[in-house]
């Protein structure tokens, strides 16, 4: 065979896993772009290519010098430690109801939980946004608390019932045979045994509310969270300092998806759940645990 | 089962299940009656309630373009979606071996930047100066000025990029759950990889094409973040018309007729697949469930 046809065969042969690559090197294009950019020696928030000037570590070293960036971004991570203690509270309740009883009004609930994860954002904003001008309810962190937990709940639903759905029962049985009370049993052998769905749940709820723009741009009122700043200076050209920022959570939030990721499969090897379970890989999101 | 026994589920349900009731089911009544009002904020009387139906036609008339914009521009970025999705889902599910949990993690890499300056980041690639589009300028794929910003081309491309992860995460889902036996099963009944494909893998794996299809199309129908950033006066789409209406000219009847309908749109596709596929796609399995009692 000659060069060109065995460099054709091997092509052809590795095609998908090619393809793979590419497909996720084109995932990861703008957050390289975001983090190169965070270096580049530029004029202030000019979305150019010209880096002229080089590299420089100024917009790192001074990424908390601007004010209102700062509160932005501690109002953000304020609202979303509230609306993540709630939701992932009140959702993994509810899941408990919905994986471990069986009652009339099941099929509504699940249907309620459903709906508003199928709902565009722009319209459970403005649905929100319509009910408190009724009220004439004052805009601010409060109703933007409201509408966090509010699109939160669902999803902490859906990681927590299918961490739920591959619980070994006979563990619970074990420790009751052995005398331990219902209370004792949830706290001793349920709660540790689930807590790896409740903590991916929360990280879910955290990054799905310091994220969250369309829905907190109709209800925000003057408040101002780390989406609407970016939003609001984007108009007239952004910071090099909220890509040094935005590199540096990114960061954050890959370390402790890591750590949750190392964490559950000691848990997982510790405890017997039936591993085919973990339903859709290591970031729980809809429709991860998808029909069949 | 006793009476205490038997309200178990609905004390664990009950602080949940108002939440939603009180900040979702009853905001879109609201919005519905908001509709239904005329007048304008600054006439004398403000707005009045007087079952002014004549808001839905109102609200559709005059946004023609926006609204099939919406049908169009998330479409086509849902069906490009699509066709990147399944081949690369088909690589983690079978061909990435020890690879895997990392390729699933780049997939969900996205996420953990901000989704406003992953557009914002989009609108830098795809700028005047960029190398990208000088690249697209010498194979001519530009349009007649040169620019790739501000082209429906940039707002479709920036949907099917922003949403490309609710489409592969069902799908690899589903693909992981396929028997391959069934394939190799095919082939050994002399089908070529093609009829096996296309009668086997592909009907066993609908299930997570509707499901990534419903993921995909839903939010890039509503998203205005994509059109407002990456295109210009002539590529808005029906969110964008809802935002600025509520927002901006503060016609609050005409805008909560327009999202209402959208909502109205939406939840009968929803209902209709739930119909006929279950929550599943949404929820997870139920046989699971079943199974688990």
């Amino acid at each position: 065979m000659s060069a060109p046809a065995r460099a054709w065969a091997w092509l052809r042969r590795n095609a998908l896993p090619i393809y793979a690559a590419l497909a996720v090197a084109y995932m990861l294009i703008p957050i390289v772009v975001v983090a190169v950019f965070s270096f580049g020696d530029t004029p202030k928030g000019k979305l150019t290519f010209a880096l002229d000037n080089g590299f420089t570590l100024e917009y790192w070293r001074t990424m908390l010098d601007i004010p209102e960036l700062n509160d932005a971004l501690l109002t953000s991570v304020r609202l979303a430690a509230f609306a993540t203690v709630i939701s992932t509270a009140i959702g993994t309740a509810m899941a408990i109801a919905l994986v471990r009883h069986r009652f009339p009004g099941k099929r509504l609930s699940n249907l309620l939980i459903v709906i508003p994860m199928a709902t565009p954002e722009v319209v459970i904003g403005a649905a929100l946004l319509s009910m408190f001008i009724y009220y004439t309810f004052a805009l601010g962190f409060t109703t933007l608390l409201i509408a966090h937990v509010m699109f939160s709940i669902s999803f902490v639903v859906v990681v927590v019932r299918s961490r739920l759905i591959g619980f070994d029962r006979n563990l619970e049985e074990a420790a009751a045979d052995l005398g331990a009370s219902p209370l004792t049993t949830f706290r001793t052998v349920t709660l540790p045994l689930l807590a790896p769905g409740i903590v991916s749940a929360a990280l879910l709820a955290f990054a799905l509310s310091i994220d969250d723009f369309v829905i907190s741009n109709f209800n925000s009122g003057t408040t101002v969270t780390f989406p609407l700043y970016v939003y609001g200076v984007s108009l007239r050209g952004i910071p090099v300092q909220v890509n040094a920022l935005a590199t540096l959570l990114f960061l954050v939030a890959v370390v402790a998806v890591a750590l949750v990721l190392f964490q559950q499969r000691r848990a997982e090897r510790m405890a017997a759940v039936r591993p085919e379970a973990e339903a859709g890989g290591p970031i729980p999101l809809p429709g991860t645990a998808a029909a069949q | 089962m006793s009476l205490k026994q038997r309200l178990v589920p609905y004390w664990l349900l009950g602080p949940g299940l108002l939440w939603l009731l009180f900040f979702f089911v009853v905001p879109m009544y609201f919005m519905g009656e908001l509709a239904l009002y005329s007048g304008s904020l600054t006439s004398p009387d403000g707005f009045q309630f007087t079952w002014a139906f004549e808001n839905f036609p109102d609200a559709l008339s005059g946004h023609e373009q926006q609204i099939f914009r919406s049908f169009f521009y998330a479409g086509t970025a849902t069906l490009l979606a699509l066709l990147i999705s399944y081949p690369l889902a088909y690589a983690i599910a079978f061909r990435a071996g020890r690879f895997k949990t990392l390729m699933l993690f780049a997939v969900v890499a996205p996420f953990f930047t901000t989704y406003l300056i992953r557009t914002i980041a989009w609108k830098t690639i795809l700028s005047d100066d960029s190398p990208v589009v000088s690249v697209l300028q010498t194979l001519s794929l530009t349009p007649g000025d040169g620019r790739v910003l501000a082209t429906s081309g940039a707002v479709i491309a920036g949907l099917t990029y922003n949403f490309l992860p609710f489409m592969i995460l069902p799908l690899y889902a589903n693909l992981e759950r396929l028997d391959l036996r069934l394939v190799e099963a095919a082939k050994d009944l002399y089908s070529s990889s093609r009829t096996a494909f296309l009668k086997v893998t592909l009907p066993l794996t609908m299930p997570g094409i509707v499901a990534g299809v419903l993921l995909t199309f839903i939010p890039a129908f509503g998203d205005y973040i994509n059109a407002q950033l990456l295109g210009g006066t002539g590529q808005s789409m029906i969110g964008n018309v809802i935002q600025s209406l509520y927002l901006n000219q503060r016609d609050y009847p005409e805008a909560a007729a327009l999202s209402f309908l959208m909502m109205a749109l939406i939840l009968a596709v929803v209902l209709l697949y739930i119909r006929f596929a279950g929550t599943e796609a949404f929820m997870g399995d139920e046989d699971d469930a079943e199974a688990a009692r």
